[in-house]
């Protein structure tokens, strides 16, 4: 009664004032109890499934906190003799048909099921195994399924069609027969299916995961005639930290130099300057479209998921996104331009690796339009693996400069990695002024923020222009749609993942608002430690896009129109 | 038949007149299941794109119904129930009575001309009449192995008549 009165709940005999928490499982990890879940993510809808979230109320009766509407004056219990029972029960129940080669499952390090055993002290699992034998759908460039894993939490169901509103994959039959597949249980790469891996970010057991390459990317580096060079894209600085006990969120790009030389890459090379090279050419693009009255709005082309959910989906859209080129395949040309001959006079294969937070890429790297450019490309969470197999301790080893023909690459290009970052470098360059308060002016238009969606309107020589930011592609269909009915953009920045990249599906999954929050600002406190924060004032760059000469076209734009 | 074959205008009958929105997707299913006895494969990509809901989704709907298949059914669509009334009442030997007089059995459940299906139902309310088996709907009530024969034999007659 008195808890009514005071609007809270009282948790384990902790009190706690509700907050418009939508489930009580909010409140009682708000009362700083770890609550078990394998299905329950706060941006996904409510599914109930797992059961392990269960509560005791006062009158003893069980139920899952994350479909409990949480009401004033309640007193629950979540650590009770016969609350770890039943969670101990579902464990074991998911053994029982689960395979528990946990030591060669490539989530090993990071299976919730395996995780939540070992927390809950199973020792022994009273059912016999009847696992089922691998399923293995390794079609895609981007992701490995192994439905025999799948304990049928459906994040990867809900991510894919609430977030995405791709729906590649759905439960299919029922009862005990139910399976999360693709219709007719066909090849994902036969699916709608983008690539984006926010599927396998999101799936707690083995049974969807990132491709690993990295067997491919030790055996070029112990090849004595291959010559290695990696490029390493803005938002893995910030993502690899916590791994290693630093502190989430750390721009640990110095770190990672050492690592990748010291694992035998003899050249390395910090994605932001292919970012640059973007600004360069988005921006002329931008503006040469603006002047010359075509179609708007032009959308942006960095991120090879939204490349292929446009083909899949928007094709009539194609004409209108920019022709660059993504960072990473920019950076590509200039070096395979510039290394290719060159090694290949001394005897040497050139072999080039991308570090990149996104499962997408492995597929932008092996699209026709770029054959041959960059040979493997390995996720921040792959490359987490590789660290830890070269036995270095990341966090004691000193940091060092990526390699710097390019010249020191800007602040402008380092922000890319957060969803707004695209654009803000662009109107810093079509703005053409350096100074800290214009930069500042720039920040507040509205572009910054992990939201789903941002609009602001900057002035470039009198003309307003009207952008829109959007990331998650749920989110951009309903964007495309309201364009459809008449609203105007001029020029539109599109990320697949909602965050951008810093969440990308090759991260290390960022469960809580929390590490999200920590990586973008990592992102931007580096962008305003940087020397030049412009990508004008990378004169480098300016240098060697005008040493492209004619062929800068044909080595940094590319035509996604069939 | 491939996609670029099949003719879409009973789809798209069933689809205007129904409504192209997510939540008539039982109805849409049910009937162009009514149309053709079967889900063919074609019809997913293309009620997909025009509902605007995922194949795999429509796919997930189609598969959790014991209603909808996914295989041609035959013109005669025999359901034999088995029911607890109709399994305790010896409904089982009726089933084993048609299979084996069609060369049917519970994995394969067509007819190669696509003119007899033999499926169970789980319970067709006709306890009172147990065992019961239905013939594209009709009830046929208090079945006997040797009553559904001579059933069968009589619609055989019909189903092969024109062929011969």
């Amino acid at each position: 009664m008195e808890n009514k009165e005071k609007n809270t709940i009282t948790v384990d005999g902790i009190e706690v004032e509700l907050d418009g928490e939508r489930n009580l499982l909010e409140v009682i990890r708000k009362a700083g109890i770890d609550m078990p879940t394998f299905c329950y993510y706060p941006e996904l809808s409510i599914y109930g499934a797992c059961r392990m979230c269960v509560f005791e109320d006062e009158k003893g009766r069980i139920d899952s906190s994350c479909s409990t509407i949480p009401r004033a004056g309640m007193a629950v219990k979540t650590n009770t003799a016969r609350l770890r029972r039943y969670r101990k029960d579902i464990l074991e129940l998911l053994l029982a048909n689960h395979c528990r080669d946990c030591t060669t499952c490539e989530k090993n390090d990071s299976c919730k099921l395996r995780e939540f055993a070992a927390k809950y002290g199973l020792t022994d699992v009273r059912f016999p195994n009847t696992k089922k034998e691998p399923e293995i759908d390794d079609s895609s460039a981007c992701i490995v399924r192994d439905a025999s894993k799948c304990i049928l939490c459906g994040a990867c169901v809900r991510v894919c069609s609430e977030i995405q509103n791709v729906g590649a994959i759905a439960f299919a039959k029922r009862s005990s027969k139910v399976t999360v597949s693709t219709a007719f249980g066909v090849p994902i790469s036969r699916t709608n299916c983008i690539g984006c891996g926010q599927c396998a970010a999101y799936c707690p057991t083995g049974a969807i995961t990132v491709r690993n390459d990295t067997q491919k990317v030790w055996d070029a580096l112990a090849d004595k005639d291959t010559y290695v060079t990696a490029q390493i894209a803005p938002a893995v600085r910030v993502a690899v930290s916590k791994e290693f006990g630093l502190e989430d969120g750390e721009n640990v790009i110095g770190k990672i130099c050492t690592a990748l030389r010291y694992m035998g890459v003899d050249e390395v090379y910090d994605t932001t300057v292919g970012a640059d090279m973007t600004v360069f050419e988005e921006t002329e693009e931008f503006v040469r479209k603006l002047e010359n009255g075509d179609k708007l709005p032009m959308f942006t082309s960095c991120c090879p998921g939204w490349i292929r959910f446009a083909e899949k989906n928007y094709p009539e859209l194609l004409p209108q996104i920019s022709t660059c080129r993504s960072p990473m395949q920019m950076l590509a040309s200039a070096l395979s331009k510039k290394l290719d001959k060159k090694c290949a006079s001394e005897g040497k294969k050139h072999y080039h690796i991308a570090v990149m937070p996104c499962t997408a890429k492995k597929f932008e790297a092996k699209r026709e339009e770029f054959a041959g450019m960059v040979d493997a490309v390995i996720t921040t969470v792959e490359l987490i693996k590789m660290i830890k197999q070269s036995g270095l301790m990341f966090d004691k080893i000193k940091p060092s400069d990526p390699d710097s023909v390019y010249g020191p690459s800007s602040g402008a290009g380092v922000i890319f990695g957060v969803t707004g970052g695209v654009t803000e470098a662009v109107i810093r360059k079509a703005a053409n002024d350096s100074s800290d308060s214009a930069l500042e002016e720039i920040s507040y238009t509205g572009v910054r923020g992990l939201e789903g969606v941002k609009e602001a309107c900057v002035k470039l020589s009198d003309r307003e222009i009207k952008i829109a930011v959007v990331s998650g592609l749920a989110n951009t269909s309903a964007l495309l749609e309201s364009i459809k009915e008449g609203k105007h953009y001029d020029l539109v920045e599109v990320m697949a993942c909602p965050g951008g990249c810093i969440c990308g599906g090759g991260q290390p999954h960022a469960e809580d608002d929390g590490t999200k929050n920590n990586r973008a600002r990592g992102l931007y406190s580096s962008d305003e430690r940087s020397v030049i924060r412009t990508s004008q004032q990378n004169k480098q760059v300016e240098e060697l896009l005008s040493s492209f000469g004619g062929e800068k076209h044909h080595l940094l734009h590319v035509n996604y129109v069939k | 038949m491939n996609s670029s074959t099949f003719d879409y205008a009973v789809v798209d009958r069933i689809l205007g007149e129904i409504g192209c929105k997510q939540c008539n997707t039982i109805a849409i299913l049910q009937a162009i299941q009514e149309y053709y006895r079967y889900l063919p494969q074609e019809i997913f990509p293309y009620i997909s794109e025009k509902m605007g809901v995922s194949e795999a989704t429509i796919y997930g709907v189609a598969t959790f119904y014991e209603n909808f298949s996914l295989e041609p059914k035959g013109r005669y669509v025999i359901k034999v129930c088995d029911g607890t009334a109709c399994h305790v009442r010896l409904s089982l030997p009726v089933l084993e009575a048609l299979r084996k007089e069609l060369g049917l059995s519970a994995d394969k459940k067509t007819t190669d001309d696509l003119k007899f299906t033999v499926e169970t139902v789980s319970c067709l309310g006709a306890c009172g009449l147990a065992p019961a088996m239905t013939i594209n709907d009709v009830v046929h009530p208090t079945m006997t192995p040797e009553k559904a024969v001579a059933i069968l034999n009589e619609l055989k007659r019909e189903a092969y008549k024109d062929e011969t």
